[in-house]
């Protein structure tokens, strides 16, 4: 699906994870000696375990009080991000490429006033008006802000208002198959001459109740002692979701190039399916995805950034549909480290995908025992996402050696 | 045909438009929307869906003639999407898998009040503690509900239509508040443009209407409270404007290179000759008050569209009724059209359907291709009081027959959205 044209490379990276803040941050966990230790809070959102936002001076991408009460965490975290991504491009006080700049946001929704809420469930139990109830505390309880602060399509807009990017601004949606989108439309538009250079990426908090409940309706966040990755079972449940955003900045080789940019990698192509999961229908779309996107590869010199979500069962189906596939290549599984972050998920690995090629010598495993070493930089990076019901996504980048 | 009658200005395939449906609050179907659209009727009724007590504006353009199986906002959204492609394709004489890419423009979705209250009631009196969602979480953490996770997932309705019309990849579904529809067209004219596809499906539903909705945009002061006389209280350009109407609506596009159409003998319905979009960094849920961001989005579209604004015949308006959008969009318009603008008729289907939000960029996009097909103009109805202060031909009250070949479609949202398509006639 990916045609040859315009090559299409990262020049900018900005990553916050339960980690940390930035970039170098997540540079030093990718080049350390040896797996660091995950953050997580078991207690705040027990029975589950959450890995949490790091701490975040939110003034240092969000100068504006009143732009940051415009937002909840879910926004804040989004346009915090894109500001660091934008910085490491060597774009945030370049006004004229920022207006001409095409964004594509992969979101969920926003955070709902919980107290709110709670306030008309407890009340509605002994009134047998419910939806008159309903009108009636909505209309003097809802801050007017907070739809804002729900809306989908407001972290762009936060992010147009915020860093005045505004070349053009589109919000995708569908849980992590939005991620992979964002990027495979981004990746297409600029392969095709249709964009110069574009901001790609996306925020997930798992620090919400309510969001706890989009995944656990179907019983699959892992709860009660924290279990390692690949120890989960279907009886405990399998995901611990986490709290990160990426954003991306992307763009032609002629028009990095022509700005002088710092390429960290060179995105060739990324490719995202859906379908049926029964009998071994997953595994044949993984490898249609693999034969378009790294057609022959066996995997050496390369790094798989896998988006495994920790279900069990699925989880499994990947890890050996990867070991089938690329034997030859070491596999991290971002989840085991980070949680996992549904829109953000697929954003998230391509940023430390690209981290991971532009840095010097050997890659540390994400966990210990189960993911194995890289002795250099990639020369090739893969990343994988498997969302936790449907939709998948693989991407291909490499080192661009002149 | 040569070749080159199959490429544009800039030498990329030609995307024409062989499919339509529609769903309004003015019915199911191009046909009848179209007889009560250029007959001037009003779609917009007293809601009953819900009880409105206590809520400031009690009318909408629902659509309640739809069954579903549970009325929540994914299944309405679906229902809707679901027709509507259903028609565009048998228009288009296509059957079996569609085989292209699917662009949803599909509304945010979160959980209904009634599921709220359903899940609230399942709680055992022992566990009545905590939130409500650590309450809720209990329950379904003990009891997992696939038919509650399903309307709670962004991605559901895209996946049903998927499977439905076999579509190939991964759907896109987007949001570009009330200029998604134009956004999913675009998405489609890119895809055929870049040769990774022939044939895309564009589709853009909205069946997301409750109480908090409604409430929602009450407190940004959005919604018209004109609530004793529904079928007038949609009146965009006029002096007693007072907000927009929320409605209800889906429409679907099928978009094939001109080249594939005609080799299959499809019959051509129109061109999407230009898309434009601009991003406006002014306000959360202003516009820019210069109209620059929607300037840009109009020039943006007509270089798309290799046309220059002198050729455009006709104008759908965004036109939402309320006060600050119909001013913005004429002071847009006047500029982009100068002296042009008395003489190039302008008018809102929203004055007849309301604001369809995420479906209206691509309801109103069929309509646009309708007006061409036809030769007749829809009016802008309610046009009783016209605002001085926005001088254009409105096409006031009554339908007027005048043949177009192309027409200029308008998307403005929440968030700095706007997008602009330009649509021309057939090729004779």
């Amino acid at each position: 699906m990916n045609q040859p044209g315009h090559q299409v490379v990262v020049t900018g990276v900005g990553i916050v994870t339960s980690l940390g803040v930035g970039r170098a941050a997540h540079q030093a966990v990718l080049s350390a000696s040896q797996a660091p230790a995950p953050v997580t809070d078991s207690e705040q959102f027990a029975p589950y375990t959450i890995h949490p936002l790091p701490e975040i001076d939110w003034s240092q991408q969000i100068p504006r009080r009143g732009d940051q009460r415009q937002m909840e965490n879910w926004q804040r975290l989004g346009v915090f991000t894109a500001g660091l991504a934008l910085d490491d491009a060597g774009l945030k006080d370049d006004a004229e490429r920022c207006a001409s700049m095409d964004m594509i946001v992969a979101a969920g929704g926003g955070e709902r006033d919980v107290t709110v809420d709670t306030l008309i469930v407890e009340e509605a139990r002994s009134r047998n008006d419910r939806e008159v109830l309903l009108n009636e505390k909505l209309t003097t309880e809802l801050r007017p802000t907070l739809f804002l602060a729900q809306l989908s399509n407001l972290l762009a807009g936060n992010i147009s208002i915020v860093h005045k990017v505004t070349g053009s601004s589109r919000t995708f949606m569908g849980e992590e198959g939005a991620g992979v989108s964002a990027f495979e439309t981004a990746h297409a538009r600029i392969a095709a001459g249709q964009s110069t250079h574009c901001l790609v990426g996306g925020a997930f908090i798992s620090e919400r109740f309510d969001i706890l409940l989009v995944v656990d309706a179907m019983g699959l966040l892992q709860s009660g002692e924290t279990r390692p990755f690949w120890s989960r079972t279907e009886e405990t449940g399998g995901i611990n979701l986490g709290t990160g955003s990426a954003f991306l900045v992307l763009e032609s080789l002629e028009h990095a190039e022509a700005r002088g940019a710092t390429i960290y990698a060179r995105l060739d192509s990324v490719i995202g399916d859906r379908g049926s999961r029964e009998a071994d229908r997953l595994e044949q779309r993984m490898a249609d995805l693999a034969d378009q996107v790294a057609p022959g590869a066996t995997g050496a010199g390369t790094l798989i950034v896998s988006g495994a979500t920790g279900i069990p069962g699925l989880s499994a189906r990947e890890r050996d549909f990867l070991a089938g596939r690329f034997p030859e290549a070491s596999t991290c599984s971002q989840a085991a480290l980070l949680g996992h972050c549904i829109e953000a998920q697929f954003p998230i690995g391509m940023a430390l995908a690209s981290l991971a090629i532009a840095q010097d010598g050997a890659v540390c495993p994400f966990t210990d025992g189960t993911n194995a070493p890289m002795n250099a930089a990639p020369a090739t990076a893969l990343v994988t996402t498997v969302g936790h019901q449907r939709g998948e996504g693989l991407a291909r980048l490499s080192a661009l050696r002149s | 045909m040569t070749k080159s009658a199959y490429r544009d200005h800039l030498g990329r395939p030609i995307v024409a438009v062989t499919g339509m449906g529609v769903v309004t609050s003015l019915g199911q179907g191009l046909s009848d929307n179209w007889a009560a659209l250029t007959s001037g009727r009003s779609g917009i009724h007293t809601i009953t869906r819900f009880p409105t007590e206590k809520l400031s504006t009690r009318i909408s353009g629902t659509v309640d003639f739809i069954d579903v199986p549970v009325p929540n906002s994914v299944e309405r959204s679906y229902a809707f999407a679901r027709e509507t492609t259903l028609e565009a394709l048998t228009q288009a004489g296509l059957s079996g898998d569609f085989g292209g890419p699917l662009f949803l423009a599909a509304p945010p979705i979160e959980p209904e009040w009634s599921a709220r209250f359903d899940l609230s009631d399942r709680v055992p009196q022992d566990q009545r503690r905590g939130n409500a969602y650590q309450q809720f979480l209990a329950v379904l953490h003990a009891r997992p509900d696939p038919q509650f996770y399903e309307a709670i997932q962004f991605g559901s309705i895209s996946e049903r239509l998927a499977d439905r019309f076999g579509t190939r990849g991964l759907p896109v579904t987007l949001s570009t508040a009330c200029a998604s529809g134009a956004t999913a067209i675009q998405l489609g004219v890119e895809a055929i443009r870049q040769g990774r596809t022939e044939r895309a499906l564009t589709v853009a539903t909205d069946g997301s209407v409750s109480a908090e909705a409604l409430i929602r945009f009450s407190l940004l002061s959005a919604l018209s409270t004109h609530n004793d006389q529904p079928e007038k209280a949609s009146k965009p350009f006029t002096k007693d404007r007072d907000g927009f109407v929320i409605a209800e609506g889906a429409a679907t596009l099928v978009l094939e290179s001109l080249e594939a159409a005609l080799a299959r003998g499809a019959r051509v319905l129109g061109i999407l000759t230009g898309c434009g979009e601009k991003a406006d960094h002014f306000h959360r849920t202003r516009s820019s008050p210069d109209g620059g961001p929607a300037i840009a989005t109009i020039h943006a579209a007509l270089a798309d569209a290799g046309l220059s604004e002198e050729s455009i015949g006709y104008i759908n308006a965004h036109g939402t009724s309320t006060p600050e959008n119909d001013k913005m969009e004429y002071q847009a318009l006047s500029t982009v059209f100068g002296e042009r603008m008395p003489n190039v008729p302008v008018s809102s289907n929203k004055s007849m359907i309301g604001h369809t939000l995420t479906a209206a960029g691509a309801v109103e996009a069929v309509f646009s291709l309708q007006t061409m097909i036809t030769g007749v103009l829809p009016p802008t109805i309610n046009y009783d009081n016209p605002d001085p202060a926005i001088p254009l031909d409105a096409v006031p009250n009554v339908k007027r027959d005048k043949a177009v070949t192309s027409v200029l479609s308008n998307s403005f949202g929440f968030g700095g959205q706007n997008a602009c398509l330009v649509m021309t006639a057939e090729p004779a």
